[in-house]
């Protein structure tokens, strides 16, 4: 990544605020006037470059960065559940090593992002309280069961593609580690993408049942990818403001259009039909005409109500609660460590 | 950066499959290895070594997938999960040079799909199901120590394929036994409940250990990791009862059996199929 060629602190580095503190309530004396904070930040924006962790912020930049980041964290972590369960079952023990690596990337990403988010003065131990009490919300792609091995091979192609066409432009976001973290994020989705694929190719060219299996999982998994966008862009209530601040580059139906336009193709190569009676292409827009999903699922499944939305939080939930004894042992054994080592110094 | 650049490619060619950790294309984990058995190596024997070694490893990197989404951490979760990853790669490339020695020219997966329970020589320990993290640590340990002991003999092996497949797998064990050592130690150290289950976690692989011993001659170095880990922990070293049968031999717990069945379903459910 480039980072900042350009950039140019106007504000002295003493002005800067500290991550923790929130710049609503400070006004001590030699503090620069908010005005002239906000209008440096909105300068930076204007000119393409980057945020950093110690520069100052809006509030509510940070607070949307903080949300969206973790959900983005969150979304990788229960993401390895639906995969995670063919790690166990894959057909042979090359498709086992690079679902297990795969999978072993997601909670890489994982880890990544909650960085990014504590960058921003969050805290990991309490975003996953927020997740595990349902007040912090992941994609709802992950509450759709993966019912055959052609699962894996299409969340590969659809779900890591929508994705990438999701990510990618994150790549540019305005807030630099979240940029960062994209950059590594997207190399090794693109990586999973290519894998699943040639998953479904290999697929493809053995038996009939097979083949069956690849058409069925593109069956279930199309609408629920196309969903992975958001909601349509006349009902996306957040999308301006963060299109203003750069966080996002490319509205919900821009990439969404994007998507389909990509996939038609893979699909008439690989020889499967997309569950759309409405896809075509059209001459006029340069662009495929494609049906609407159904946003009445998408609501029920993002409130709660999808396939497996009880089943995922519960793995999540039991991890979390039987990991906590591990966790008190870590911390209880590095406070232990550190009062002998000081011991040990003043002795 | 283009924003469409990996996606638009990915319907072309796949001709820099290198480039990847598994590439696509990859198919023979031992490509460029001299594979010419040496004179005076018995290949009967070879492959039964190689076989029971790669048992061991996949029985292994099964239980440790198991872990994956329940592990108590995110840095866990990774960790274990790169464990099992070594241990899948030393499977593979055993099972390969067993089937290009024993004749029959098997490959991998007719190793890891098709055999029954029975003729799995994985040692028990390997099997036993994942417990609490504090068992699973336990078992790393001893597995881990043991293991390593053995492959930095099998780095001298006459094979040259088993012993370059031996001095990759002592790097990777060498970490894997780090880990279950500092996890040992954390959690011998660290609280009450999780000193007691440590110690009823060396408590229950205790019956597994002997098996170990009669199977390679490297008591001596096992016991003193052992005796080095658990000092630092505060724990008591295991005791090992001995136990009749031996996985080696093909005696198993009635817990083999239900892994082999989850691990071979999709194979064996389409065998004609390709992956």
């Amino acid at each position: 990544m480039p980072g900042r060629p350009n950039h140019v602190t106007l504000i002295p580095n003493e002005w800067s605020v500290g991550k923790l503190v929130s710049m609503t309530t400070t006004d001590s004396a030699g503090a620069p006037p908010e005005d002239a904070l906000q209008e440096h930040f909105d300068a930076t924006i204007a000119r393409d470059q980057r945020i950093e962790p110690r520069d100052w912020m809006p509030e509510g930049y940070r607070r949307t960065l903080v949300r969206q980041i973790a959900q983005h964290a969150h979304s990788e972590i229960i993401g390895m559940q639906p995969e995670g369960e063919w790690i166990t079952r894959a057909p042979s023990l090359r498709r086992k090593a690079i679902l297990f690596a795969k999978v072993q990337d997601e909670a890489g990403h994982g880890l990544y992002l909650y960085s990014a988010a504590e960058t921003l003065g969050a805290d990991r131990a309490d975003l996953t309280n927020r997740l595990i009490e349902g007040r912090q919300k992941y994609s709802s792609i992950f509450n759709y069961p993966t019912r055959s091995f052609a699962d894996v091979g299409v969340i590969g192609w659809f779900v890591d593609g929508a994705a990438i066409c999701n990510q990618v432009p994150l790549c540019r976001s305005s807030y630099g580690p979240y940029a960062r973290a994209m950059v590594r994020i997207c190399k090794e989705e693109s990586f999973h993408q290519r894998q699943g694929y040639e998953l479904l190719l290999t697929m493809m060219r053995g038996t009939d049942e097979q083949r069956a299996m690849v058409q069925d999982a593109v069956d279930r998994w199309w609408w629920p990818s196309l969903m992975m966008f958001g909601p349509p862009d006349d009902a996306s209530p957040n999308s301006a403001q963060s299109m203003a601040w750069k966080i996002k580059r490319h509205s919900n139906d821009e990439l969404r259009q994007r998507f389909v336009d990509m996939t038609v193709p893979q699909a008439e190569k690989l020889g499967v039909t997309l569950p759309d009676p409405d896809l075509k292409w059209n001459e006029e827009r340069g662009h495929h005409d494609f049906g609407t999903p159904d946003w009445t699922e998408l609501k029920r499944v993002i409130t709660g109500d999808g396939p497996c939305n009880d089943q995922r939080m519960e793995r999540r939930r039991t991890a979390h609660e039987e990991g906590a004894w591990v966790r008190a042992a870590a911390t209880a054994h590095a406070a232990r460590s550190g009062e002998r080592a000081r011991k040990g110094t003043a002795a | 950066m283009s924003d469409d650049h990996v996606y638009l490619t990915l319907a072309e060619g796949h001709e820099d499959d290198t480039r990847w950790a598994y590439g696509t294309g990859f198919e023979d984990p031992l490509h460029g290895v001299d594979t010419a058995v040496p004179e005076g190596v018995d290949v009967r024997e070879l492959a039964r070594v190689c076989v029971a070694l790669a048992d061991d490893a996949l029985v292994s990197a099964q239980r440790l997938a198991e872990w994956t989404t329940r592990a108590p951490e995110l840095e866990e979760e990774v960790a274990l999960a790169n464990i099992g990853l070594d241990l899948l790669g030393q499977a593979r490339l055993l099972y390969s040079r067993a089937g290009q020695v024993d004749g029959t020219g098997r490959d991998e997966d007719a190793y890891a799909y098709v055999r029954d329970a029975d003729d799995f020589r994985n040692v028990r320990l390997a099997e036993l199901p994942n417990g609490d993290f504090a068992f699973s640590i336990v078992r790393l340990l001893v597995l881990s120590s043991w293991r390593l002991a053995h492959f930095a003999r099998l780095v001298d092996h006459p094979d040259p394929v088993l012993a370059a497949i031996a001095a990759k797998g002592v790097k990777e064990l060498t970490y894997h036994r780090q880990y279950a050592a500092d996890w040992s130690v954390r959690l011998g150290d660290g609280t009450e409940e999780s000193h007691r289950r440590m110690r009823k976690a060396l408590e229950l692989v205790g019956p597994y250990v002997g098996e170990l011993f009669t199977a390679y001659d490297v008591r001596d170095e096992v016991v003193d990791v052992l005796r080095q880990v658990t000092e630092a922990a505060g724990l008591p070293m295991p005791v090992y009862r001995p136990l009749p049968g031996a996985g080696r031999a093909g005696d198993h717990t009635e817990h083999l059996a239900p892994l082999l069945a989850e691990l071979q379903s999709v194979a064996r459910a389409l065998p004609e199929a390709t992956w």
